[in-house]
């Protein structure tokens, strides 16, 4: 399992950080086989919003239940999420094409900064899960009073 | 056996160009056929059930999924999808009752049943002994 580290896009130093982020981003998505040399793709694909309170994780998990998901928040910033996604129950028949898949899946990311473990809330609506985290107190951005005299 | 060709689609898109800017993805389906006829289960997370819109003619199923905005006012830090609209379409050769189409959307996933045409499906012949 890949633990996902969050890069800012728009850090200044972060010209050649993309540049690793890219590749290991394509490595993901290229994924990895298992024992069986079965293609093994990350899933879910993650995407990660902020605003000043807020960081908001977002997963299409189209199917999935929120009792079918176990998430956790950890050390400061550890985000875990497990879950399954279960086989619909379809009548016995000739299956023309498969192209969606089932089974376990599991990921842990870092957010970028500290937040507020006893706060998160997370809903799914019309299969898309959002886990909205509050940012830590000190890791929210402060607008400094400039005073003229 | 029924034939589903899909309209071939250069990188992962085929629809024809949109008015409006965004993205527009072709969503993964499922399709099972048994002797009532057809079931097509196709992912579509972030599509509400009144954004959806679902076509038979000319043989042809036609899937639209509409996904509306759901970060105004949020910067993004990091991506790995994209969200746009779905489209999709398959030409069903198989004689399907088209007035018996029935679809719904549930958790993103969008369940389709394709009921064959009374003429088209299997009957059982009672063989008779005396």
């Amino acid at each position: 399992m890949f633990a996902t580290r969050w890069q800012p896009f728009n850090d200044v130093w972060s010209e050649m950080g993309r540049f690793y982020d890219e590749m290991n981003r394509a490595f993901d998505r290229m994924g990895y086989r298992d024992r069986l040399g079965r293609f093994a793709p990350t899933f879910p694909a993650v995407d990660l919003w902020q605003d000043d309170d807020n960081f908001h994780v977002e997963a299409e998990l189209p199917g999935v239940a929120l009792e079918d998901l176990e998430i956790h928040v950890s050390g400061e910033n550890q985000l875990s999420l497990k879950g399954t996604r279960k086989v619909p129950e379809i009548e016995e028949g000739t299956w023309h094409r498969r192209e969606r898949s089932y089974g376990e899946f599991a990921r842990i990311l870092s957010l970028p900064q500290p937040v507020d473990a006893d706060k998160v809330q997370a809903t799914i609506r019309h299969g898309v899960l959002t886990i909205t985290l509050p940012k830590a107190a000190a890791a929210k951005p402060r607008r400094i009073e400039v005073k003229i005299d | 056996m029924s034939q589903l060709v899909e309209k071939k689609c250069e990188e992962n898109l085929c629809t024809a160009e949109t008015t409006r800017n965004g993205a527009t993805y072709t969503p993964r389906f499922d399709i099972v056929e048994n002797d009532d006829g057809l079931v097509l289960l196709g992912d579509m997370p972030g599509v509400a059930p009144e954004d959806l819109e679902v076509r038979f003619e000319n043989e042809h199923l036609i899937v639209h999924g509409k996904v509306a905005p759901r970060h105004e006012g949020r910067e993004l830090v990091f991506g790995e999808y994209g969200v746009g609209d779905y489209y999709r379409e398959f030409r069903v050769s198989e004689a399907v009752d088209a007035d018996k189409i029935a679809a719904e959307l549930k958790s993103g996933v969008l369940t389709l049943r394709l009921p064959k045409a009374e003429a088209i499906k299997p009957k059982r012949i009672e063989v008779k002994s005396d």
